[in-house]
């Protein structure tokens, strides 16, 4: 008789024994895109993925996170402590999932909802966090960028548990639906006198969300103010593209500071992204190199931006964009 | 309100502005020969102490770094510009890049522990590992409220109003003092230490120790495996107008 015997790659480090719990990232109905990406991200260790949604008010939210492709449980903690999912809370409810289920992975996404929280997390549990991943090499193995993405490190931990965050540009987003996971309600005696949640003040757009958006156009300090950013919003609504910064045009109050794209602010990695009036200082390029296709305009031909660009224009931004807008019907 | 007492820290980092090279031993970056300078978040840092300082809400800032021996000039810096004395956390020389979050946490809890400070103020990341964590690490260990990515603080009467820049815009917090914040690029702008201000500086100050004294083990938890150069994105081309940019696009399929 003859046996065929099957070899089966199998990557020994990737844990049969991995375990990850990721922290939901949502705004109480919905669940951040980022999030699909952090639990794709969780997918590659192998092991079942829970996820924890905590708030004031989140059932819609749980209920969508159910539905993410890959997640088996969704914990739901939900009450007047979480509000504005305040750190000390959150962390303190995550705490309490981790102590009873001791999962070997705490994700969340490399936002700044996720930073805020998970490193919190690694202090109480006495490991060192590991902030933004852009790949996976084995469940302790892991790869990050540093020097605003002029290097990359490769790290292991020899921690329990690894706390993480995720780069959503670096992983494919885990399909929203077709996951089918229970829930179950977490008990939050969370005894916060410490911090308290006054109110956002979120910037309202029908455009798309920056770190998501398959085009992303920017400007940078050649927009000269506030009012000649009109134009570049009207280019993006024209192209059905999200409107992002460099940092000195924010820093010129140009336009707010969630439009910032770079090393400390949004990471950003669109199809398309077209870099108006913007020099390309190292700090810039952290945020959108990882873009598919770059186009540049600036009227000066030896800016460091034309260094990454695809399409390079060097050309008086004031003549070119509004041409391109008057270009698409 | 008699004054608050602040803790800041600041790290020695390669200056923002130099190409970074990675070491031929695939182990790390080149940093011998290299300017440095103050982390820029920390300057923020610092800055915010002092404006708190002027305006009489803090009565002593101490500011504290943990470094090889030219830490001391960073200090020094952090003293011109405001600071009242400091404290060098030594490590030897070639061993910074070691000295990984956690282990700073601890070691500024234990400084914590020594100074009893109503309020501590870091840099959101360091521009070197762009962490972004020892203001969340050390606010763990204290079980302290935190204010992370601030851009404006506000001391009121034992607790602060902290505006946070956060993904889809602002939002405050408030947090009970003692808490630890952490200072983001448009929190202020940091002055420039004057002359005088670097003369006067010398008089002040520094305490040295080193992270033994302290009883803090600093051994990373992270091994460093290797460090490589990003994948080398190369020029394109350069288009002579916007209709030959726009056909290109449609060709990709952009539009």
């Amino acid at each position: 008789m003859m046996l065929h015997t099957v070899r089966r790659l199998v990557t020994p480090a990737m844990g049969r024994c991995a375990s990850t719990l990721v922290l939901v990232e949502h705004d109480g109905s919905a669940v951040n895109p980022a999030t699909l990406h952090t639990v794709s991200a969780a997918a590659k260790l192998g092991g079942p993925i829970h996820a924890l949604v905590a708030g004031d008010s989140c059932q819609e939210a749980a209920a969508a996170a159910a539905k993410i492709s890959g997640v088996e449980k969704v914990f739901v903690a939900e009450g007047d402590a979480l509000k504005g999912q305040i750190a000390e809370a959150v962390s303190a409810v995550l705490l309490d999932v981790q102590a009873k289920n001791s999962y070997s992975h705490i994700f969340a996404n490399g936002t700044v909802f996720g930073k805020n929280i998970l490193p919190r997390i690694g202090a109480k549990l006495d490991v060192a966090p590991i902030s933004d991943i852009i790949d996976i090499k084995s469940d302790s193995t892991f790869v990050r960028t540093i020097y605003a993405g002029n290097a990359i490190q490769t790290i292991e931990s020899c921690d329990p548990v690894k706390v993480v965050t995720v780069r959503a540009t670096a992983f494919e987003a885990a399909a929203d639906e077709g996951g089918s996971a229970s829930t179950e309600a977490v008990d939050i005696a969370v005894d916060n006198e410490k911090s308290k949640w006054l109110e956002a003040k979120l910037s309202k757009s029908d455009r798309p969300e920056l770190a998501s958006a398959k085009v992303v156009i920017s400007g940078g300090r050649g927009l000269k103010n506030g009012e000649n950013f009109e134009m570049l919003y009207n280019l993006a609504d024209k192209m059905g593209a999200a409107v992002g910064a460099s940092r000195a045009a924010v820093d010129a109050g140009y336009v707010p500071s969630d439009l910032q794209v770079g090393q400390t602010g949004k990471m950003v990695a669109p199809d398309l992204y077209i870099a108006v009036g913007i020099s390309g200082a190292i700090q810039h390029l952290a945020g959108m190199k990882d873009s598919k296709t770059i186009v540049a305009i600036n009227k000066d031909g030896e800016a460091p931006i034309f260094q990454v660009s695809d399409y390079g224009l060097v050309d008086d931004l004031f003549k070119a964009v509004p041409e391109m807008i008057n270009s698409i019907e | 309100m008699s004054g608050l007492r602040v803790l800041v820290g600041c790290k020695r980092v390669i200056d923002y502005a130099v190409k970074i090279r990675v070491r031929p031993d695939g182990l790390g970056v080149v940093t011998d020969g290299v300017k440095h300078s103050m982390n820029p978040f920390d300057e923020n840092a610092i800055e915010e102490a002092v404006r708190l300082k002027q305006k009489k809400v803090v009565k002593e800032i101490v500011v504290a770094s943990c470094g090889p021996a030219q830490s001391q000039e960073t200090i020094r810096t952090a003293l011109a510009m405001g600071a009242d004395r400091g404290i060098h956390v030594e490590l030897p020389a070639g061993t910074e890049a070691d000295l990984q979050p956690l282990a700073v946490a601890k070691i500024f809890a234990k400084l914590v522990e020594k100074e009893k400070p109503d309020m501590v103020i870091l840099g959101k990341q360091a521009i070197d590992d762009d962490a972004n964590q020892t203001t969340q690490l050390l606010a763990g260990m204290l079980d302290w409220p935190q204010g992370t990515m601030a851009s404006v603080v506000d001391v009121g009467d034992g607790n602060v109003t902290i505006t946070r820049e956060i993904d889809g815009g602002l939002e405050d917090i408030s947090v009970s003092l003692p808490a630890v914040v952490s200072a983001d690029l448009r929190l202020n702008e940091p002055r420039y230490a004057t002359l005088p201000n670097i003369m006067k500086a010398k008089k002040k100050k520094i305490a040295k120790m080193n992270p033994g004294d302290l009883g803090v083990d600093i051994a990373p938890r992270l091994k460093v495996l290797n460090v490589v150069d990003p994948p080398v994105r190369e020029a394109g081309e350069k288009v002579p107008d916007v209709s030959t940019l726009m056909d290109k696009l449609k060709e990709k399929g952009h539009l």
